[in-house]
């Protein structure tokens, strides 16, 4: 398999080859996003327990799900690039990181605006939102701590090790704020999927493929410009940053 | 499948929930918006800065060959 | 060529030299106590001085207390050995690694950890704690400081070569904090309204046991990577 990936280890073989995928995943995020939440907000049937509100639901689940997968793919990244040195797995956490923290913060605010007319409250200390606002402060913990090193190549190692730490804190930290709630009042739960039509399914379920795809264009985009910052040394990088200049 | 709401209006109201659906997704996609922008934005600054300290050295070397 | 020191010889002399040398800093031993006092006074003063109101938040106040008394102390743990090299002789001995760090962590624990679960019954009497709930205090203090030396030091560690690594470490930290304080604080309020928490217990020892087996390397890993 190395032998395999080996050319694409290669800063300049992953920036031309994530520039191809880019425009596609655009594309793709771009449409399933745009038909999944039109379909969600005018077409969807109105649930007969919330009424409209809870078409939040097409931005907060996606949100919610996604911001779980970006941070366990940053940890795989990360993991990918301490053990094998691989720096390309190092600056693809990088990239993946800020997208992440930005998607925890809009699962947190419109389950905040979706909790505030059905419990009558902006926050409750429930498991999920605790555990999602923990995941937010591990995703600004890795940021601040990459963005604190001078030297980047320490940075991915520091910000790496943190991540893989917060991947094994995030199981503990959701169990502990379960039995911790068992102790004051039983949450308020989110009524059952069993319930859920088909038209308000398959909108949702193409609205989390397009925020899983949206982040992968995102971060291969954000990861396109750390590989042209890590390698401003390189001859490559440097025609290519006088042609724009020249522009 | 049909539209679920009849009026423009209709749709804005949410049923008595506007306020709070518009505040979610308004905060959402203005939130995606700032991180497109600054995603997008970030590779030609990364590369605005990398040709400006290419020019520098450049005139420093120029500089340092005209002396001697 | 002779290896040196048997492990358990390397252990204790660190862990001795670390003693030693906090016992000729007084300050050390006793700033984050002071620190852990005043905090706790303050609550009754902000929130009023309603017995029933302070034993309800007792728990929750005296841990907050720990945690950010030992997040304050931590900040040193490897500071001094840093700045005149000796963490770099340690990182090139012969000994492994996490052996050593297991020994500074323990140090840390005796000096820290140790007095504040002394003082920590005298200041639930101020916030008229339930009486029942003192075994619990105890039992979750002592099982549940260690893990936050632990997995601070992974914190301190990652940060000690920062000049500024103050601020960023509260950010790096305290979210692993977080499942020991839950633990602990629904522990001490099981006990007190008479309901068997060793359920709990088990889990804060589960995280003992766990973070004693894997925090030692993640230490040695981010101090390999800070002192590079």
């Amino acid at each position: 398999m190395w032998k395999w990936l080996h050319p694409y280890a290669e800063p300049q073989r992953a920036y031309r080859l994530a520039g191809k995928f880019v425009p596609w995943l655009s594309v793709i995020a771009i449409l399933m996003l745009l038909t999944g939440t039109i379909w969600g907000m005018v077409f969807s049937p109105t649930d007969y327990q919330q009424g409209d509100s809870y078409r939040i639901i097409f931005v907060h689940v996606p949100a919610a799900s996604m911001s779980m997968m970006a941070y366990v793919s940053m940890a795989i990244a990360a993991f990918i690039g301490l053990v094998w040195q691989l720096k390309m797995a190092d600056w693809m956490a990088a990239s993946i990181a800020p997208v992440g923290a930005v998607i925890t913060f809009i699962a947190l605010v419109t389950g905040s605006t979706w909790g505030k007319p059905m419990w009558g409250t902006w926050w409750v200390w429930d498991a999920r939102l605790t555990s999602e606002l923990v995941l937010l402060f591990l995703y600004l913990g890795v940021i601040s701590l990459y963005a604190s090193f001078e030297d980047k190549v320490l940075a991915a190692r520091a910000a790496g090790i943190l991540s893989i730490v917060g991947v094994i804190n995030i199981p503990i930290i959701k169990y502990s704020v379960d039995w911790w709630n068992s102790l004051h009042q039983s949450s308020i739960k989110m009524t059952g999927k069993t319930a859920m039509p088909p038209d308000m399914l398959i909108p949702l379920v193409i609205n989390i493929l397009g925020f899983g795809v949206m982040i992968a264009a995102l971060s291969l985009i954000r990861f396109r410009s750390e590989v042209l910052a890590r390698n401003g040394m390189r001859p490559w990088v440097r025609e290519l940053a006088l042609a724009q200049g020249a522009k | 499948m049909q539209a679920q709401f009849h009026s423009l209006a209709d749709f804005f109201h949410m049923g008595g929930y506007g306020f709070y659906v518009w505040l979610s997704y308004g905060v959402a996609y203005a939130s995606l918006a700032i991180l497109i922008g600054v995603t997008l934005t970030r590779k030609g600054r990364v590369l605005k800065e990398i040709a400006a300290k290419a020019k520098r050295e450049e005139r420093l070397a120029q500089h340092r060959s005209a002396k001697e | 060529m002779k290896r040196g020191i048997s492990f358990t010889q390397a252990f204790f002399t660190l862990l001795m030299r670390d003693l030693k040398i906090a016992v000729r800093h007084r300050g050390d031993i006793f700033n984050p106590l002071l620190f852990f006092i005043i905090v706790v006074t303050l609550f009754p003063l902000g929130i009023g001085s309603e017995a029933k109101i302070l034993s309800r938040i007792a728990p929750g106040v005296i841990w907050v207390a720990a945690l950010l008394a030992s997040m304050l102390s931590l900040e040193r743990l490897f500071k001094a050995d840093y700045n005149d090299g000796s963490l770099e002789q340690m990182l090139l001995s012969p000994q492994p690694l996490q052996l050593l760090v297991l020994a500074k962590v323990l140090a840390h624990w005796l000096l820290t950890g140790l007095p504040l679960i002394i003082i920590a019954p005298l200041l639930a009497v101020l916030l008229h704690m339930e009486d029942n709930a003192y075994p619990a205090l105890i039992a979750t203090l002592l099982l549940g400081t260690p893990v936050l030396s632990l997995l601070g030091a992974i914190g301190v560690a990652l940060t000690v070569g920062l000049r500024k690594g103050g601020v960023l470490l509260s950010l790096l930290i305290l979210p692993l904090y977080i499942p020991v304080l839950i633990f602990a604080t629904g522990a001490i309020e099981f006990a007190a309204s008479n309901q068997p928490y060793d359920g709990q217990l088990a889990i804060i020892a589960a995280l003992l046991v766990g973070s004693l087996v894997l925090a030692p390397f993640a230490i040695g890993a981010s101090l390999r990577v800070s002192t590079n």
